[in-house]
């Protein structure tokens, strides 16, 4: 029984030691040097210029990414539209922006009618805990959008190479 | 090198919405990281994508330095005929890959 004692005793220092370390590699990403970034005013701007003067609806559009996320080097992302796609009527491009990266656009996807369906799937990187925002243009000239906050504990994009 | 991985269903149904996946193993540099030194590694990513089938665009994508590395897509098309789909990535440096894959449509 002592032996076993010690084992889980052993064990569990061990743990608190890896934990100790990870602690350590966690607080580093704040010493590094970080440049710029996109502002919300950025933001806005790039979106702006994508669609003009135009009224931006919220709705149709899905963005699913996972609300918490570990790693910001790669988030799984998947945008959808909730619209037919004929040739009358269609989604004509799916774009991707986000708040604090270093630069607003994510992607811009180009669709025709016989996609058959309004959906891309990619992986991103999040600099930082944010909004990503997702519009969709459709063949009659509306915009329709959708924005998702994510939170962010491994910052992509500005950490130091080995 | 340049090595990319398609996956289209070898054969649909006439009509049928299929999806293809790809992925291009490439670094995605983005542009804003450093050296220990303090020097700014140059951006190095892919920066458009494109498939056609048969000879016309069906899908086309502008990556940005928000893109993960080893970029994967994957979107959705209507099997309408037989035929061969063509897929090409484009990026700075000069990068330039390409793949192909055939489907049968039945």
């Amino acid at each position: 029984m002592s032996s076993m004692f010690r084992l889980s005793d052993i064990s569990r220092r061990r743990l608190l030691q890896l934990a100790g370390t990870l602690a350590g590699a966690s607080t580093l990403p704040i010493v590094t040097v970080r440049p710029a970034r996109a502002t919300p005013a950025m933001l806005t701007s790039a979106i702006r210029n994508l669609v003009g003067e135009a009224n931006v609806r919220v709705g149709k559009v899905r963005l699913d990414i996972p609300p918490l996320v570990e790693n910001g080097n790669t988030v799984p992302m998947t945008v959808s539209v909730d619209h037919p796609m004929t040739a009358e009527s269609f989604v004509k491009s799916i774009h991707v922006f986000n708040e604090k990266n270093p630069q607003p656009n994510i992607a811009n996807f180009h669709l025709t009618p016989q996609a058959g369906r309004a959906q891309v799937a990619t992986r991103i990187r999040l600099a930082d805990t944010q909004k990503v925002v997702a519009i969709a243009k459709l063949s009659d000239g509306s915009f329709w959008s959708v924005s998702v906050d994510v939170i962010v504990t491994l910052a992509a994009c500005t950490e130091e190479m080995p | 090198m340049a090595a990319a991985l398609v996956n289209v269903p070898a054969k649909a149904k006439r009509g049928a919405v299929i999806e293809i996946k790809t992925l291009m193993s490439h670094v995605m540099e983005p542009g804003y990281r450093h050296t220990a030194a303090g020097e700014v590694v140059p951006r190095d990513i892919v920066t458009s994508f494109t498939c056609k089938f048969n000879g016309a665009e069906i899908f086309r994508a502008d990556l940005f330095p928000a893109i993960a590395a080893n970029p994967f897509l994957s979107f959705f098309t209507t099997a309408s005929e037989s035929g061969r789909f063509e897929f090409e990535w484009i990026g700075d440096n000069g990068f330039v890959a390409n793949a192909s894959a055939a489907i049968t449509v039945e």
